[in-house]
């Protein structure tokens, strides 16, 4: 593979995985516990949402083929997208939105830090800006682990649940496919273990041992999910294509 | 600054920003540079926040200002770095963002303060109380954080810094 497919490929992995957890998150609109955190999970969509386009208008430039954002996004099929496993997991019920976020925003972090001095100058760019908006997901899904954990009887007993079946999505961001040589970084995985450890630890949880971890989504190879997401996601540009407003 | 960039500053100084109208997308420090290159009139801005709805709204209406003032030739580019951030609002709009009863953002170290989990202080837009307390980092605009006044008891937006 030439260094240009190799570059298109990461901008589709990264623009992959902030637009599909986007629309998974943005599937609590309307549903959110309650109106504050229904708002601030269509605020951290609507922030995936428009990463990802920042990334697929870059990949429609190196594709060269006169290809919009709108393009990856929706006429692209299972088999093309190249987001982690996480991202496209079901919501189940808060706990489990909370630990899926939680487990991505703090490598969604440490990538972004790492990136925000990389040699491609447009991801550079991306990074440096999506790092101001992640700084703050990171937060939010950091509080309630802990708020959750720490919490009553119950929520702990579902936080830990949560915590516990979504951790073999986890450890595929840090197993490097091809595509990625030399243009996303390495060895975030101890740094990411011991932020995570911290704040299962301060919410007075369990810190998932095993070390087996699902794969697969970065090269195309999703789990049934993903294809419901796009049946729902792509219905209106593939029934009307080029429809306008 | 040629008398076409400044004709253009002063035509987007009117253009203002579709959700909190009164405040002008220079004063938002949206409007990066205006440069004149060979007669035409290049203008690049910038996005707030990468998912902020009101981006392609902005972008028209400043297509739109510059046409009805006839500056044509003219170009507008969107520009990623150096990122946006709530240091470029200018001291005039931090003014009005306050007269419209949002809090502006406070300096930079407040919010570093803030997202190192220490308490931070917001003074209330509406009685000017310092006894505020944040009901939600996220708030109904991507630019906001919702916050209450233990004082008055109103609620209030803050542009949270960015």
């Amino acid at each position: 593979m030439n260094d240009n497919s190799n570059r298109l490929n990461v901008a589709l992995h990264l623009g992959d995985n902030a637009l599909i957890l986007g629309h998974r998150i943005s599937e609590w609109c309307g549903h959110g516990p309650v109106l504050e955190q229904d708002i601030a999970m269509t605020n951290i969509a609507l922030d995936l949402i428009g990463q990802a386009k920042m990334y697929f208008d870059y990949a429609a430039e190196i594709e060269g083929q006169g290809h919009d954002h709108d393009y990856f996004a929706y006429r692209r099929d299972v088999l093309d997208f190249k987001n982690l496993l996480l991202c496209e997991i079901p919501n189940g019920d808060f706990a489990y939105t909370i630990a899926r976020q939680f487990y991505f925003d703090q490598w969604h972090f440490l990538l972004l830090t790492e990136l925000s001095n990389s040699e491609d100058e447009r991801l550079k760019e991306i990074a440096q800006k999506s790092l101001k908006e992640v700084t703050y997901h990171r937060r939010w899904s950091s509080e309630w682990v802990i708020r959750l954990g720490d919490g009553t009887p119950e929520s702990k007993e579902k936080m830990q649940r949560a915590i516990d079946d979504t951790w073999y999505y986890s450890g595929e961001a840090f197993i490097p496919v091809d595509y990625e040589n030399g243009i996303l970084p390495i060895g975030l995985k101890d740094q990411w273990m011991k932020n995570v450890k911290e704040v299962i630890e301060e919410a007075t949880l369990k810190m998932p041992t095993d070390e087996w971890m699902q794969e697969g989504g970065k090269t195309g190879n999703h789990t049934e999910h993903l294809g419901f997401i796009l049946a729902e996601m792509q219905y209106l540009p593939r029934a009307y294509p080029d429809a306008t407003w | 600054m040629t008398l076409l960039e400044s004709k253009a500053w002063s035509v987007l100084s009117e253009v203002e920003d579709p959700e909190i109208p009164v405040i002008s997308v220079v004063d938002l420090g949206i409007v990066r540079t205006v440069v004149e290159e060979e007669g035409i009139l290049k203008v690049a801005i910038t996005p707030t926040y990468s998912g902020c709805p009101a981006t392609q709204v902005i972008e028209d209406s400043v297509v739109d200002a510059l046409k009805a003032a006839h500056l044509e030739p003219f170009e507008v580019k969107t520009v990623l770095s150096p990122s946006w951030s709530t240091s470029m609002i200018s001291e005039s709009g931090k003014f009005k963002l306050k007269e419209y009863g949002i809090a502006p953002p406070a300096d930079d170290s407040t919010d570093k303060m803030a997202l190192m989990g220490e308490e931070r202080q917001i003074t209330c837009p509406n009685c000017g109380s310092k006894d505020t307390k944040m009901v939600s980092q996220f708030g109904s605009t991507p630019c906001k954080a919702h916050f209450k006044c233990k004082d008055c008891l109103e609620p209030f937006d803050y542009f949270k810094c960015l």
